[in-house]
């Protein structure tokens, strides 16, 4: 029964946070959309018995991809700071 | 319910990468695409009371194991997919030491 | 007009894909699945090649797929030419990054903050922690969930910290070069031993050890300790060409 609510829950927030990663024109807040989009996929991962594959997405999906895009959009502001 | 989420997921990424006009958007979109996929393609494998597919000392001895092989192909998709991401974000880099915006349109016009 | 076209495309894909899930031909419903009629069920029995004997945890002694975790054994053992190509993708984009991004002479990209003292000293005391876990997931690939890409990650992204919390740090990047193409061909040295010593390419060529105690499996921790290291490497490699600029004298 507790399964269920979680199942449901997850699912929906799933749709949700894919929608707002679209909209919007901040780029900053898309990337983290996409963070928090990670680490609810983590969470279906153990749900359905699969902890080698949880394991490889958390760390790749939190530390690696996040700071790469940070690392691209932070050179916008740094061309805009200048001049 | 987990399979219908991951579906609706990789049409809302295929809807992103064809309209969107910041490149940063389309690179953000087809990781929204693969995400989803990765989701599909588990819950094909899921068989219900099933125990991870780890041996060890406290495993009862005529267990229902899940399906092992999805598992595999998946660890080798998301490593890919971290790649194809490295090498987008790089050439969005040197477009904009180029042109001087991330959006499409202009850089069409210069 | 455009944009109902990319609309009409996604709901013909969501439209394909749900068909093809209610009818029973393709995918049997979520949580159903058969597994005695799938090639799984060989996986899990280390049946493939027509033995038939129980498995026990600490008691036998398999002769074949011997690690525990049976996702290692798929990944290092029965599919090994899957792995071979992983490993070439990310060399590729690797080498991509560096061509597009690398310069001869660099500098350290110039951003607006500066870190403080203690956070400069700090990180080195959790730049062993994560190094210790990421060697640990690493090297009991056969026994634990985890193995040589998760490990990998980990010891690059305690390399990323070191990255953030000083100003001044680079890695050396040509050590980590050697040491990656170094790993890349010992890989494929493994699997020509194999072709000449047993039948296959990539073939198991020591014998398996009883199931569950740390020098089991045959060549499998060798092989995943190889990948880690090369997987650390190359993300380094792309983490070092992010934030580095040419310097302009």
């Amino acid at each position: 029964m507790l399964i269920n609510i979680v199942e449901i829950v997850i699912s929906v927030l799933l749709v949700g946070l894919a929608f707002l990663a679209l909209s919007g024109k901040s780029m900053i807040r898309s990337v983290m959309f996409l963070s928090l989009l990670s680490m609810l996929s983590v969470i279906s991962f153990v749900l359905m018995q699969a902890p080698d594959v949880a394991v490889t997405e958390a760390v790749i999906g939190s530390g690696l991809v996040t700071s790469l895009f940070v690392f691209t959009i932070l050179a916008k502001k740094k061309a805009g700071a200048k001049e | 319910m987990l399979q219908y989420a991951a579906i609706f997921m990789m049409m809302i990424g295929l809807y992103g990468i064809l309209t969107n006009k910041n490149v940063i958007k389309i690179i953000i979109s087809l990781n929204i695409l693969e995400i989803g996929l990765n989701i599909f393609i588990i819950s094909v494998g899921y068989v219900k009371d099933g125990i991870a597919p780890i041996l060890t000392g406290a495993t009862p001895a005529g267990s229902i194991f899940v399906d092992p092989l999805p598992q595999a192909l998946v660890l080798t998709a998301i490593v890919i997919g971290v790649g194809t991401t490295a090498l987008g974000l790089s050439l969005a880099k040197k477009m904009y030491q180029k042109y001087g915006t991330y959006n499409l349109d202009e850089m069409g016009e210069q | 007009m455009k944009k109902f076209l990319a609309f009409a495309l996604s709901i013909g894909l969501g439209v394909m894909i749900i068909l093809a899930l209610n009818s029973n031909e393709f995918f049997p419903s979520m949580g159903e699945a058969d597994l005695s009629e799938r090639i799984s069920n060989s996986f899990l029995n280390r049946s493939v090649l027509g033995s038939a004997q129980d498995v026990i945890f600490g008691e036998t002694e398999v002769t074949e797929g011997g690690p525990a975790n049976m996702i290692t054994a798929i990944v290092a053992d029965y599919r090994s030419f899957d792995t071979l190509g992983e490993i070439t993708v990310l060399f590729v984009s690797s080498l991509g990054v560096a061509l597009l991004l690398g310069a001869t002479k660099q500098k350290r990209l110039d951003l607006n903050f500066k870190p403080n003292f203690m956070l400069k000293v700090g990180s080195r005391a959790l730049f062993a922690i994560i190094l210790m876990t990421g060697i640990y997931v690493t090297i009991h690939g056969h026994l634990t969930p985890g193995g040589g890409f998760p490990g990998g990650t980990m010891i690059a992204s305690s390399i990323l910290l070191l990255y953030l919390a000083d100003d001044t740090f680079r890695t050396q990047v040509k050590g980590f070069k050697i040491l990656e193409s170094v790993a890349g061909s010992l890989y494929i040295v493994i699997g020509l031993i194999g072709l000449f010593a047993a039948d296959y390419f990539l073939v198991n060529f020591i014998d398996n050890g009883i199931v569950g105690t740390l020098f089991s499996a045959g060549i499998i921790p060798i092989v995943y300790v190889l990948i880690g290291l090369k997987v650390r490497s190359e993300i380094s490699g792309v983490i070092d060409n992010f934030l580095t600029e040419e310097e302009t004298v």
